[in-house]
Formats: structure tokens, C-alpha cells, sequence
């Protein structure tokens, strides 16, 4: 199950090749919509300088680390689950680069509301209902100290579960406190926010509500449920 | 002006937000009266406004900030208080750490020890800036003096502080992004360079020198 969902998230990095690097699984996709489309809740400038500034920092550290350590790099799930034996600088930089990538996936213009089909029903089954998961979702987001980010994650075992993460870590890491497959990221840097929000950071995870690509949420979430479905039948 | 207030390290709860030792557009234009005024105000006032709400009620509030600080770091159902109590210092620290017109080279106690330590200034300066540049995510970056009295520069994540490594602090720069976002971006290394140059309180890493 690990195995296929590791090549589930490869071939979400793989499906637009990309000239600016021999290695598929790095590459840095264009963002899906434009600077503004998610205004009010996230400004343009944030989102200009959030996309080309510092996503992009993380994207050409990342490269110049992996050629400057000779890393071979099939796939950024696999590097993450050897996390703890990566340098700083590629740990930081390749998890900055993943995080941000799911980040703009996982958001659009018009969207908002609730997750639809199985994952609006398992995600009530889990936390009790849906506004119980955004309460959950947002204690996780709000008491992240310093730098980091909040998580929607599928389990090994397929269950969902919610946590938070320090800086640019993420649950795919074997470092991270409950490991699993994060299918919906809120980032918490300021960075994120203060343009807009400064020091209210609740009022910033409340805005998210209103442009989670839910769509898009449920198609991660299927995809790694289908392979744990699958796996039994191999017997 | 620009006499340091009272060290809070001493003060006993409930805590009180330590006056400014200037005007809250007087570092400008390295940094912005806005910035300063969402720093002081709110980020510094909420962390003492919560280490307040957690030792309401419990044995920490006949201790002082100090003794809050140093006996809550590394320990883990004390991690929200360590936090924020190791921030309430650290700030009031960091507001001392500047001056309207600071910078330069210092020539009291510390001038003399950044020389031994370090060979000249300008090697100390480039390292100190080097050091900051390097930390990632939240946190501080600090001249401190070990027991030897020989300084070094160092960071620390979060709400982390030197005094619970047996380190005394002379003097600090405030990394976290909320520190310079408004005024630099992501740019974190002009600000940081800005604050060096023109901000440093040398009398303040004096006295920290001597105490």
C-alpha cells in the first residue's frame, strides 16, 4: 500500500514533463490560476510573491542541492521517507517545494463548500461532521508554533487523520510525528498571510474555507483509497 | 531616551507589556511604524497575554519569569508556556537590541570582546549576518557570551532563548517573518543586514556585558 500510494504522488509530479530538469519527479508546475483569482480571501501580492518568491526559492535550492550532492531522486515521497538521513537543505527545500505544489493544487477560484461522495462521508464518519473537521482542522493550524503547516491526511490503513507539521516537514516524512498521505495542506508561515491578515491567523484559516478545491481533494483521497481496496485482493 | 527598561527577566505575574524604548515610527526606515506597532502591540502582547492565561491559577504565578522560562524548557506538557514565556522575554530583549540611529562599531566592553572573539568587526558583523541568513523558519539569531566570556553567535528556533543554555544574551534579531514581512517580504537578508547596520544598541550589549 505504501509502494502504490508513493507512485500515486509520482505520477501527480510526473504528469506534465517538464525541460527545466532531467528528473521528472522535479519539476515546478505553473500555477493553476492567476495571482488574483482567489481575492478576497488571498490577495494577489501574497499569492505573487508566495508563487514566484519563495516556492520557487525552495524549487532552485532544491535542484542546485540534489546536483551539488549528487542525489539521485526517483520520486519526492521517496526521499521523504529517508527524510531523517537527508541534509538540511535538501530536507527543507524539497519539502518546501512538495508542500507548496499540493498548496496550489488543493485551492481555486469559485470553490469552497463541502467535500461531496465518499470523502464528505468519511471525513463526517471521522470527526462527527463536517463543521467538527474544520474546528479540528483549525486547532491544528492555529497552535502550530512558529513556521509550518496543517494536514488532511489518509493513513496506511486508509483512515483520515489531521495534523500539523514545523516549517517545511510534511507527514510523508519518517520524522513526522503520525505519518500518512497529505491530501488537503494549509500553510501557516506567516509568509502565507501577514500582507493580509498580520497577526490574525484564525482569520486567515477561516478565509481558506472558501477556496479549497474539494474536487480536487477527493480525487487525491480516491486514489489512495482505490489502491488500499486493492491490495487485499492480491492474496 | 534609549535607556533600557527594567529586565523583565526579574518581574512576576501577571505580566505586563514592557514599555518601548522609543516611538513606534522612530527605527523607521528600516522599520515601519505599522510594523511595529502589529509586533509590539499585538504578537508581544498576546505571548504575555497567554503565558498569563496558562499560569493563572497554578504554582507559577509566585515565580518569576526567569524561573518560568528555565524550568519549563525540554519539558514537553510545558511546551505552550515555555513558548510563550520564552518569547515575552525575548522580545522585550530584541526591542532593547535597537536604537533610533544604532549600528556602528561598539567601543565599550563588547567592542573589546567581539575583537577577542572574533578578530575584528567586520569579521564579527559578516558572521553574524551569515548566521542569520541561514536559519530556517521562525526564530532568532543571537550574540551571546558563554561562561569563558568568549562570544559567539548563535540561533535559536521558535521561542527558543539562550538563557536556558547557559548562554548570556547581548543582543538579538527577530527572524520570524512577522518581524519584517510587511516592510521586506521575503527579502529576510536586506532586513536583517538594515537592523545590523542601522539598529544595534551597543550600550544595551554592554550592559548585558557587564551583568
Amino acid at each position: 500500500m505504501k509502494f502504490l500510494s508513493f507512485l500515486a504522488i509520482v505520477t501527480l509530479f510526473s504528469s506534465s514533463f517538464s525541460s527545466e530538469t532531467k528528473t521528472p519527479a522535479l519539476q515546478f508546475d505553473s500555477l493553476p490560476y492567476a495571482f488574483n483569482a482567489l481575492e478576497p480571501h488571498i490577495d494577489a501580492k501574497t499569492m505573487k510573491i508566495h508563487y514566484t518568491r519563495h516556492h520557487r526559492g525552495y524549487f532552485d535550492n532544491l535542484i542546485k542541492a540534489v546536483k551539488a550532492e549528487s542525489l539521485s531522486v526517483s520520486g519526492l515521497p521517496q526521499l521523504f521517507a529517508k527524510a531523517s538521513k537527508l541534509t538540511p537543505v535538501v530536507r527543507n527545500n524539497a519539502g518546501g517545494h512538495f508542500n507548496h505544489t499540493l498548496f496550489w493544487s488543493i485551492m481555486a477560484p469559485k470553490a469552497g463548500g463541502k467535500p461531496e461522495g465518499t470523502l464528505g462521508e468519511r471525513i463526517t464518519a471521522t470527526f462527527g461532521s463536517f463543521d467538527t473537521f474544520k474546528e479540528q482542522f483549525k486547532k491544528a493550524a492555529l497552535t502550530r508554533f512558529g513556521s509550518g503547516w496543517a494536514w488532511l491526511c489518509v493513513a496506511d490503513d486508509g483512515s483520515l487523520f489531521i495534523t500539523s507539521t514545523a516549517n517545511q516537514d510534511n507527514p510523508l516524512m519518517d520524522v513526522a510525528e503520525k505519518r500518512g498521505t497529505p491530501i488537503l495542506g494549509l500553510d501557516v508561515w506567516e509568509h502565507a498571510y501577514y500582507l493580509k491578515y498580520q497577526n490574525q491567523r484564525g482569520g486567515y484559516i477561516d478565509a481558506f474555507w472558501n477556496v479549497v478545491n474539494w474536487p480536487e481533494v477527493s480525487k487525491r483521497f480516491t486514489s489512495l483509497t482505490n489502491q488500499s481496496k486493492k491490495a487485499p485482493e492480491k492474496k | 531616551m534609549n535607556e533600557p527598561g527594567k529586565n523583565v527577566l526579574k518581574d512576576l505575574p501577571p505580566f505586563k507589556l514592557p514599555p518601548l524604548p522609543y516611538a513606534q515610527d522612530a527605527l523607521q526606515p528600516v522599520i515601519s511604524s505599522s510594523t511595529i506597532s502589529f509586533h509590539y502591540l499585538k504578537h508581544h502582547q498576546k505571548y504575555i497575554n497567554t503565558t498569563n492565561e496558562i499560569i493563572s491559577g497554578t504554582a507559577f504565578e509566585k515565580s518569576t519569569l526567569e524561573q518560568i522560562i528555565k524550568s519549563t524548557a525540554q519539558e514537553s506538557q510545558y511546551q505552550k508556556l515555555y513558548n510563550n514565556a520564552g518569547q515575552t522575554f525575548n522580545h522585550w530583549f530584541y526591542w532593547n537590541s535597537m536604537k533610533p540611529s544604532g549600528g556602528g562599531i561598539p567601543q565599550g566592553a563588547t567592542g573589546a570582546a567581539i575583537t577577542r572573539s572574533f578578530g575584528s568587526f567586520d569579521s564579527f558583523a559578516k558572521e553574524l549576518f551569515n548566521t542569520s541568513s541561514k536559519l530556517f523558519g521562525s526564530g532568532w539569531t543571537w550574540l551571546v557570551k558563554d561562561n569563558s566570556g568568549s562570544l559567539k553567535i548563535i540561533n535559536t528556533a521558535n521561542g527558543d532563548t539562550p538563557l536556558t543554555m547557559g548562554l548570556t544574551p547581548l543582543i538579538t534579531i527577530d527572524l520570524w517573518e512577522h518581524a519584517y514581512y510587511l516592510d521586506y517580504q521575503n527579502k529576510r537578508d536586506e532586513y536583517a543586514l538594515s537592523v545590523i547596520n542601522k539598529c544595534l544598541n551597543w550600550e544595551f550589549a554592554d550592559i548585558n556585558f557587564g551583568g
